[in-house]
Parts: structure tokens; C-alpha cells; sequence
């Protein structure tokens, strides 16, 4: 168990690339640590570079205060989980996980113990003698979990294990990860694109935008205060509205169509309002704005999800488009005109150019 | 395109399913044609020309393996076993079965070895993903053909490099007189054309193991002599196996016309593989019915070869 530094990590590929641009995370021993963005933001690489499977460029990773840019992969006591699972195809279960074990030297009788302690907690003793590909894709999950368990490492790397499973298999694989980790306490890294699998399992996410790191913190930390617009629509489902306005006298104005009326506290030019779905209220018309934000709405779609529904509409006028939770079993008529209330705290502020949060 | 329809019930003890092994008549999908000759006209040109070269000759050759046919071709008599036995007790014919394995062994081996190491380290830089890329296809684009004819020249008694290089180290190479130094340019030049056949299998092989059981096996195994035999070697052993019986074959039969240039049909006191003698035996020695029944027995041996192949293959394992 140790701690995993990244100081100002980059990664150039061949033709110029630059894949990561100068990446800081301190990741604390036990931590977990997902690295969520969209796809081609460079999370693989990073956690490859992690791993040994690639160069650093520049800057320096430290496992447990070792710097092991220049240490072999094998050497670096950590296991990687892939997406594919990457077990060895002519090898029984209990050869795969048994390969890096022996390779390392360890005593037969300490090896069994470990396969067979790990074959209990993840259930898969009854085919320790299989090939993989006699076994279902949950199954093949398990044992490259397994490969990873046995060797006790300092580090989990994982790059985006569930991908592969369907979605209910998915789900209990992921609270069982969850579990697991927590139990061994292993520090670890976990590679998703799936903003659902991210906040569910991260001590602590690190939004990754085009090979720079948009914003880390504690998952709620994240999801209540997106530092920018695009994590803002990364973080949440369905993303957050996002709403670009222009101030008048009386307040924010939207710039394409007429249903935006907001109070404007910190006295802002142009800028992006953030509101989540559910914290737009259906109101009577005519409701004092106050500091907070009204919408006027017209109703394209309803979408019952059975425990809510969503609302998708677009501002009136010809404006954004907008979703809005509300309970399920509610209804609205198509084309219906409604107008929202959110909160005043339930409003986020982001610069127009940038799309940088602007603390209020 | 391999049909599924439902499973005729021949898969044991199993509920019913959709299946391509065992289809219940009805439901298979047959394509209809006018006439019933048709299909049969179809395979016409395919089967002439398997009976004119290779039935038919082959009919030819058992017949003629037990007749003595006098040199001039006028008279031939039935003698039975008496060719095979003549063969097979000759010392001269164990002398040369003795020379075809070890020349096969040293061929076969050789020649997928040294394509193995190639074909390693081209695979090295191909999943480096650099741009020599295109140029190694350019190399094996234009080898094979090629590789033959250089590999002759370069141990071309008079502008041979190779012979002259053998000369710095003292070594007066006498191709053609010496029995060693003949034999010797017989493997080299036969392992020199078979490798970049073998390189582009073995190359497609290793391009075929996916890349994260190689890095999976990186982080398991320090050691990348270990790491090839105990995970790269193991998944190519369907290529491997595969190129075992074709380099076999090609040791065997294929290395003919390389045998005879080296020879310049003047076999001496040289070393000659089974093939060859064949047709000295044959042509030059006018003696039909003896090089008919050592054909005969080389047919026999492919035979086998191909038996043990078909066995080996069904049994092999597919990754997947
Ligand atoms: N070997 C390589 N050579 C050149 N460019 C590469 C190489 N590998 C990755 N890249 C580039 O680096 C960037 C980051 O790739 P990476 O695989 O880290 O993305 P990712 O975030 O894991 O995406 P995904 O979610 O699709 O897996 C991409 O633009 C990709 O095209
Ligand atoms: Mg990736």
C-alpha cells in the first residue's frame, strides 16, 4: 500500500500528439481515484504511463516515494485490470492467476493459498481448471480481478473494467469493486468515461478535458460545484442546463429567445448559467424572480424513467434547450408553455468566454 | 457463410437450439439449379485437371512400380514387390533418406527459427507504430521470388560473395565437389527462400495476439525471454504448427530446383534428397519402374503427413 504522485506528467506520442498536458494529482494510500472524461481526453495514458506500458514524456511519477519513470512495469508493484481483461487465452484460470506470482519467484504453497483465497472472494473456485474462453464475460471480469488481487500489489490500475458487461452485471460489479477495494484498502486508479460508474466509486474524480485536468474533488464536492462548463455537462445525468445570457438593467437576459429572467447578485456581464434539472421548480406564472432565475418553457417531450420523469423543452422564443426533472406519474401537455423557478443557490455562474465558474 | 437453423437434435442431451453443425434437412436452404447436370459441369475443370496432372500420373506411377521396363521402353515385365524391395535394401537409397531427414530437420528448423527472430523484432516496431511500417511491407512484398535467386548467386562458385567470404576465414568452398560445402549451400540457400514465407505467417501470427495480454504479461514477468516462451510462443502455436508441416513439405519436394542449380545436374558423388533421385533414377538412369516405386513411396509418406496433420488440427486450439 503507498501513496501515487504525478508531477506535471506529459505525454507526446509520436507526429506531435500531446496526449497529457502537464498533469498534477496527489493520490493519497488507500485512495480511489477515478479519472472520468470523454473519450480521447488521454485517461489511458495517463494511467498507462502509471502503469510502465508507456513513456513519460516529461515531469515524474512517484509509487510509495519512488520515482519510477525509468522502473519496469513488472517492478513497479502494481496490477492493471484491462477492458478486454487480457487473460492469457492458453492458460487455465488458476495459471493466470498464478503467472505473476511464480514469475516472481513466491513459493508454490504461498501461491495456492493466495489463488484460492481469491477464487473464494470473488466466487470463481469451481472454474480454477477452465480456459477462459470457456467462461461468460462476468466471469472473465472476475478472474482479471483476480490476476490483480493475488499479487497484493501497492496499486489497482484499472482501465474501464465494466465496459464490457452488460448493464445489470455492470452495476454489481461495480458495487463489488467498490466493496473489495475498500476491504483490501489498496490505493487505486480507475479509468471511466462513465460519469455514473465515476461518482459512485471515487474517494476523489479527476475530470480529464483534452489531456489537462479540469477539476478534481470528492464526487459531490464536484457535482455541486463544477469548476467549468464542461464539467458542468460531464458531471450529472442528465447534464446540467447550461444557458448562455446578457445583461440588461433589469438583470440576465438569455441571448437566443425571451423565457430567461434572472437577477444578477454579483452584477455580471455576459455570461453561462448552470441550473440542474431538478432544481427547477414548476411555478405559477408570475412568480417574484427574486435573486434566483425563472424560465418560460415550452414542453417538447415527456419521458417517464418510472421513479422520475424528465421534462425536454426548449426556452421560449426560440432559446436553449432545457430539461427538467419532475416526479413521475406528473404530467404536461406537448407544446405547453411552463414557467420554472430555481434558487438562487441553485444557480451557477460560468464565465461566457472561458467557462470558468465565477464564484458568487 | 455457415447456416443456422435450428439443431436436428444431435447435439447430446440438449434442449432445443439454434446451431450450425447439425441441420435438420428441411430447413437447409439448398440453392436450385435447372438442370441436375449443372452443378457438375461447374466442377468439370477442377476435377480434369486434378485427374490429368495428378490422378492419373499417380495411377501411372503405382502401375509402372511393379513392371521392369527395359531402357528402350519396348518391353516392360511384372515383378511384383521386387522394385520396392530393391529400394528399400539399397544402401545407396538409405543413404539418401539418411541426407533428405537431416537436410529436412536442418531446413525446416533453421528456416523458422531465424523467421521467428525476424519476425519478433519486426513486430516489435510494427506495434511501435513507427513509420517503417510501410516500408517492411515493401520487403515482404517483393522477397520471396527474389530471396531464391539471390540466395544462388551468392554462393556462385566464381562471383559468389559468399563463397569469396568463406575464403577469408581459409575455408576453400567446392560447391558441387564437396560433399559438405555442397550440402551446406543446399541448406543455406533452401532456408534463405523459405524464410520470408515463414516471417509473413509468423509476423501475422504475432500481429494476431492481442496487445493487452502482452502489456497484461508485461506487468507480470520482468523477463522478456520468459515472457516469449511462457505467453508469445505458446499463442503462436497454431502458426507454428501450421508452418511445421508446410516447411516439412517444402524441405521435402520444393527444394528441387534449388538441389538441381546447385548440382547443375551433374549429382557426382553429392549429396541428393528422395525427390531428386527420383528423377535421376528415372531420367537419368532409365530406370522406371525403381523411380516409380520410390515415388510411390514418397506418396506414401505425404499421405501420412497429411493424416497426422488433419488429426493435429482438429485437435488444435482456437483462440479467440
Ligand atoms: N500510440 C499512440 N500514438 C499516437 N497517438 C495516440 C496513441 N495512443 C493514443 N493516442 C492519442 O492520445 C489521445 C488520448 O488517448 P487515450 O487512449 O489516452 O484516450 P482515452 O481518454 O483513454 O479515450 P477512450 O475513452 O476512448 O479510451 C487520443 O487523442 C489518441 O488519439
Ligand atoms: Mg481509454
Amino acid at each position: 500500500m503507498s501513496n501515487i504522485t504525478l508531477d506535471q506528467v506529459r505525454k507526446v506520442y509520436a507526429g506531435n500528439v500531446e496526449a497529457v498536458k502537464g498533469v498534477s494529482i496527489d493520490i493519497a494510500d488507500g485512495e480511489f481515484i477515478v479519472l472520468v472524461g470523454p473519450s480521447g481526453c488521454g485517461k489511458s495514458t495517463l494511467l498507462r504511463m502509471i502503469a510502465g506500458l508507456e513513456d513519460i514524456s516529461s515531469g515524474e511519477i512517484s509509487i510509495g516515494d519512488r520515482v519510477v519513470n525509468k522502473v519496469d512495469p513488472a517492478d513497479r508493484d502494481i496490477a492493471m485490470v484491462f477492458q478486454n481483461y487480457a487473460l492469457y487465452p492458453h492458460m487455465s484460470v488458476y495459471k493466470n492467476l498464478a503467472y505473476g506470482l511464480t514469475n516472481r519467484g513466491m513459493p508454490k504453497s504461498e501461491i495456492d493459498r493466495r489463488v484460492k483465497e481469491a477464487a473464494d472472494i470473488l466466487e470463481i473456485g469451481d472454474y480454477l481448471d477452465r480456459k477462459p474462453r470457456a467462461l461468460s464475460g462476468g466471469q472473465r471480469q472476475r478472474v482479471a480481478m483476480g490476476r490483480a488481487i493475488v499479487r497484493e500489489p501497492a496499486a489497482f490500475l484499472f482501465d474501464e473494467p465494466l465496459s464490457n458487461l452488460d448493464a445489470k452485471l455492470r452495476v454489481q460489479m461495480r458495487v463489488e469493486i467498490k466493496r473489495l477495494q475498500k476491504e483490501l484498502g489498496t490505493t487505486s486508479v480507475y479509468v471511466t468515461h462513465d460519469q455514473l460508474e465515476a461518482m459512485t466509486l471515487a474517494d476523489r474524480l479527476v475530470v480529464l478535458n483534452g489531456g489537462n485536468i479540469e477539476q478534481i474533488g470528492a464526487p459531490i464536492a464536484v457535482y455541486d460545484k463544477p469548476a467549468s462548463t464542461f464539467v458542468a455537462s460531464f458531471i450529472g445525468s442528465p447534464a446540467m442546463n447550461l444557458i448562455e445570457t446578457v445583461s440588461d438593467a433589469g438583470g440576465l437576459k438569455a441571448k437566443a429567445g425571451t423565457g430567461l429572467q434572472g437577477g444578477n447578485p454579483g452584477g455580471l456581464q455576459a455570461c453561462t448559467v448552470g441550473i440542474r434539472p431538478e432544481h427547477l421548480q414548476v411555478v405559477e406564472a408570475g412568480t417574484p424572480v427574486g435573486d434566483g432565475l425563472t424560465l418560460t418553457v415550452k414542453v417538447n417531450v415527456l419521458e417517464p424513467v418510472g421513479a422520475e420523469s424528465y421534462i425536454y423543452g426548449t426556452i421560449d422564443g426560440g432559446g436553449a434547450p432545457v430539461v427538467i426533472r419532475i416526479e413521475s406519474h406528473q404530467t404536461y401537455d406537448i407544446n405547453a408553455i411552463l414557467t420554472l423557478h430555481a434558487a438562487a443557490k441553485d444557480v451557477h455562474y460560468f464565465d461566457a468566454e472561458t467557462g470558468r465558474r465565477i464564484e458568487s | 457463410m455457415r447456416p443456422h437453423f435450428p439443431c436436428d437434435g444431435r447435439c447430446a442431451g440438449s434442449a432445443p437450439h439454434i446451431c450450425h453443425l447439425h441441420v435438420r434437412g428441411d430447413t437447409m436452404k439448398k440453392v436450385q439449379f435447372n438442370s441436375r447436370w449443372m452443378p457438375y459441369a461447374f466442377l468439370l475443370p477442377q476435377l480434369s485437371i486434378v485427374a490429368i496432372f495428378f490422378l492419373w500420373p499417380a495411377a501411372e506411377a503405382v502401375r509402372s512400380s511393379f513392371y521392369l521396363e527395359d531402357p528402350f521402353g519396348f518391353s516392360s515385365t511384372f515383378v511384383g514387390f521386387d522394385n520396392f524391395t530393391d529400394t528399400l535394401t539399397s544402401s545407396n537409397y538409405a543413404r539418401v533418406a539418411q541426407f533428405t531427414a537431416v537436410f529436412t530437420v536442418l531446413v525446416t528448423f533453421f528456416s523458422l527459427a531465424l523467421a521467428l527472430l525476424l519476425a519478433v523484432k519486426a513486430d516489435k516496431v510494427l506495434r511501435a507504430g513507427s513509420t517503417y511500417k510501410t516500408l517492411l511491407m515493401w520487403v515482404y512484398a517483393v522477397a520471396p521470388p527474389v530471396a531464391g535467386l539471390i540466395g544462388i548467386l551468392l554462393f556462385d562458385q566464381h562471383v559468389g560473395p559468399l563463397v569469396d567470404f568463406a575464403a577469408l576465414f581459409g575455408w576453400k568452398m567446392q560447391i558441387g565437389v564437396n560433399y559438405f560445402d555442397t550440402s551446406f549451400a543446399m541448406v543455406v540457400i533452401s532456408v534463405w527462400k523459405q524464410i520470408p514465407v515463414n516471417f509473413i505467417f509468423f509476423l501475422s501470427g504475432l500481429q494476431g495476439i492481442s496487445r493487452s495480454v502482452q502489456e497484461a504479461a508485461n506487468i507480470d514477468c520482468r523477463s522478456g525471454f520468459r515472457r516469449f516462451w511462457t505467453v508469445t510462443f505458446p499463442l503462436l502455436a497454431p502458426t507454428g504448427f501450421f508452418l511445421l508441416i508446410i516447411n516439412v513439405t517444402y524441405a521435402f519436394f520444393d527444394t528441387f530446383g534449388i538441389i538441381d542449380v546447385v548440382l547443375k545436374t551433374e549429382p557426382g558423388n553429392n549429396p541428393v534428397t528422395l525427390v531428386y533421385k527420383v528423377y535421376l533414377d528415372g531420367f537419368r538412369g532409365n530406370d522406371l519402374g525403381g523411380s516409380s516405386a520410390q515415388s510411390v513411396l514418397l506418396m506414401l509418406f505425404v499421405f501420412i503427413l497429411t493424416i497426422i496433420q488433419f488429426r493435429l488440427i482438429e485437435r488444435r486450439v482456437h483462440y479467440s
